[in-house]
């Protein structure tokens, strides 16, 4: 039998060899499933790893695809590091998308360079008030944040189909449920000729630097952390916990709906039903992945990129289909959740190393 | 408003509110021993998934219902592996289930969305489906509504009068202690978990091979997440599921209610209603901190390791 022994403390070293361990996992399950499926292995896996990003254009689209989840991940490692189960990324992505369109829309014949700012900002807006009504039933009505989040998703996805369906849809757009496009003023520029890489990947990685700095050199950023590993500590030391709750998911909600509005007024240019693939979702693997960490999320960020990118690589070369994105993005958050328990817990093997086990396993109460 | 119509009603209630008795029903027996299972959108995915496979391939409702159940416990085991074996967090486990199960049943399911199967059909008691009003809702159901009102039955006695439904509330109120005389915390939290499970999976189930009967990837729709928050609003009493099981039942149907009556409200706007009165529903619910907490199993959601 194996047994599990508590280390007594953390493990910094397992905390992030654990993430990889998870990915090299997660290669090898794809592999196996590969070949149930009847494919080469090698073969299927350079296509959903390596071919996407093997020219510029691909490596340009990894980057498109990296803006949204980097921007909803990054807010969403200041909640979690509150101890706050966010789960509405998604939500707030939408809404961020909904709201910035409605704006964009509204502006549609304007023209000067503060239209795209006001979009920018009317998207951000749209995120972080949603996000904000999750805060205002969590603190004043002790409602679960996790469950209310993943019902404002729902609520907004709904609100968004409703709208490209009705008050949104474009009047010279055959019945289609689409908005009209936007006029050129409210789009985000393109960074590269002949890509969709746009500045979207500018404000993530300045989204990276500010929350790095708040959550590594600033006093909020300490009480947020406190709150989030003891809440009565943080209590104790006189820190208003609502007011942190409010804050840390104003943050979050604002870079998801930053991340929403992105999405419309960059690589689509209009809004449509589906603005994202479950970003919102992705995102919380990459958080969990990248350790709330900045340097993590964006290493996690372009993993979870790429496999999106792979997921379709694979849909067109192989025939497999898309769903095999998220099936990869399951198993890799179960694997990392397995492997996590290494962190806290040695592995013993007792049949092998009976006359060891003894002396740690009393040693453990005194370090306790 | 006529009579046949509240008939249908009430009787489309009951059909709309069975997948999210069942799964809440399962939840209850869950957190009752003290694990918060999230997952329960991503087993009842994977129940609809394979229970609709297997019922189109070999033809067999009842062999699809059994193979859903199953698809359930397994994916109830891979959660238990985890967050009892492992002590993983029990919340980002039961996320990681929903995640994944969402995923691997689109995956499974791609090839069939959309194919038709003749679905499991009502039948009808003689003489007592004649009652008006609730005969037809009571009486005039599929056979799995039917074992939806014995499973409730089951949990309500289970819970009331037995012996073994006083170990699941002592292993959740106090793991230690039920731990110190000698009861078996980690067993009785695996069956509590598989429980949940095949209740999520007969719940899948029946989407897909009954309710719909189609399969059409995240076809369920929020209703995992609904059963948790039905677990709250319950207060975590068997009773109270059903009731609250069957009025999101019909915020589920007020669309087709509104559309029967003649409003044009837009049916993505209605479509909102039971996730918002899953939100009002919290919100009323867990107003009173101290109530909230003393409702709940005292170790909801708390690891347990014997040595510590």
């Amino acid at each position: 039998m194996i047994k599990l022994e508590p280390r007594g403390q953390h493990s910094k070293l397992m905390a992030w060899l654990s993430p990889v361990l998870a990915g090299c996992l997660t290669l090898v399950s794809g592999a196996i499933l590969f070949a149930l499926l009847g494919q080469d292995p090698a073969e299927a896996l350079h296509t959903l790893l390596i071919m996407p990003v093997s020219d510029l254009y691909g490596v340009a689209e990894l980057f498109v695809k990296a803006a949204p989840i980097l921007l909803c991940a990054i807010g969403l490692s200041v909640v979690f590091k509150a101890k706050v189960w966010n789960i509405g990324a998604e939500g707030q992505l939408l809404m961020g998308g909904l709201i910035g369109s409605a704006c964009a829309l509204q502006l549609i014949d304007a023209e000067g360079v503060w239209v795209l700012p006001l979009v920018l900002l009317s998207g951000m807006v749209g995120g972080a008030l949603w996000a904000l009504l999750a805060a205002w039933l969590k603190t004043y009505f002790n409602a679960n944040e996790i469950l209310t989040t993943i019902m404002l998703n729902y609520i907004a996805l709904n609100l968004l189909i409703w709208a490209v369906h009705g008050p949104l849809k474009d009047p010279d757009g055959f019945n289609f449920p689409e908005s009209a496009m936007f006029s050129d003023s409210a789009l985000l520029p393109t960074l590269i000729d002949g890509t969709r890489i746009h500045y979207g990947m500018m404000f993530a990685l300045f989204a990276v630097v500010v929350v790095w700095v708040l959550l590594s050199r600033s006093f909020l950023g300490f009480q947020i952390k406190v709150l989030g590993l003891d809440a009565s500590a943080a209590r104790l030391a006189g820190f208003r916990e609502k007011r942190l709750v409010w804050i840390a998911m104003l943050i979050s909600g604002a870079l998801a709906g930053l991340a929403g509005v992105g999405e419309v007024s960059g690589p689509l240019g209009q809004l449509v039903p589906q603005i994202s693939p479950g970003y919102g979702y992705a995102a919380i693997i990459v958080a969990f992945l990248g350790r709330l960490h900045p340097v993590g999320i964006l290493l996690a960020t372009l993993l979870m990129a790429l496999i999106y990118m792979g997921g379709e690589m694979a849909q067109i070369n192989l025939g497999l289909p898309i769903a095999l994105t998220g099936l990869f993005q399951g198993m890799l958050l179960f694997y990392l959740l397995a492997c996590d328990v290494l962190i806290n817990f040695r592995i013993r093997i007792p049949a092998l190393s009976r006359s060891a086990v003894a002396p740690i396993a009393s040693q453990k109460e005194t370090v306790r | 408003m006529d009579i046949d119509l509240i008939t249908n009603i009430l009787y489309a209630m009951v059909r709309t509110g069975t997948p999210l008795l069942l799964v809440a029903l399962g939840e209850l027996v869950c957190e009752k021993s003290g694990v918060l299972n999230l997952g329960q959108e991503g087993m009842l995915l994977m129940g609809a998934v394979v229970g609709f496979v297997a019922a189109l391939l070999s033809g067999s409702l009842m062999l699809g219902f059994l193979l859903a159940i199953i698809a359930g416990v397994t994916m109830s085991l891979l959660f238990g592996v985890i967050a009892l074996g492992f002590n993983a967090n029990q919340v980002a486990t039961g996320l990681a289930l929903t995640i994944f199960g969402t995923g691997l049943s689109a995956f499974i399911g791609t090839e069939f969305v959309g194919k038709p199967i003749n679905g499991l059909d009502p039948y009808a008691l003689p003489l007592l489906s004649d009652i008006p009003l609730i005969g037809k809702m009571l009486f005039a159901q599929d056979l799995v509504v039917y074992l939806s009102f014995g499973l409730f039955a089951a949990v309500y006695w289970f819970f009331r009068s037995s012996r073994p439904g006083l170990v699941v509330k002592a292993v959740g109120e106090n793991p230690h202690a039920a731990n110190a005389i000698g009861l078996p915390v980690m067993r009785t939290r695996y069956l509590a978990v598989m429980f949940g499970g095949a209740m999520a999976g007969l719940a899948g189930g029946y989407l897909s091979i009954a309710y719909t009967p189609l399969w059409v990837e995240n076809m369920s729709a929020g209703r995992g997440w609904i059963a948790l928050a039905l677990v709250v609003f319950a207060s975590w009493k068997v009773e109270r599921v059903l009731l609250g099981a069957w009025l999101f039942g019909l915020a589920s149907i007020l669309h087709l209610v509104f559309q029967g009556l003649g409003f044009s409200i837009s049916s993505n706007l209605l479509a909102i209603l039971p996730y918002a009165a899953t939100i009002l529903v919290l919100v009323l619910l867990s107003r009173n901190q101290v109530r909230a907490r003393l409702l709940a199993p005292m170790s909801l959601g708390k690891s347990f390791h014997a040595s510590s």
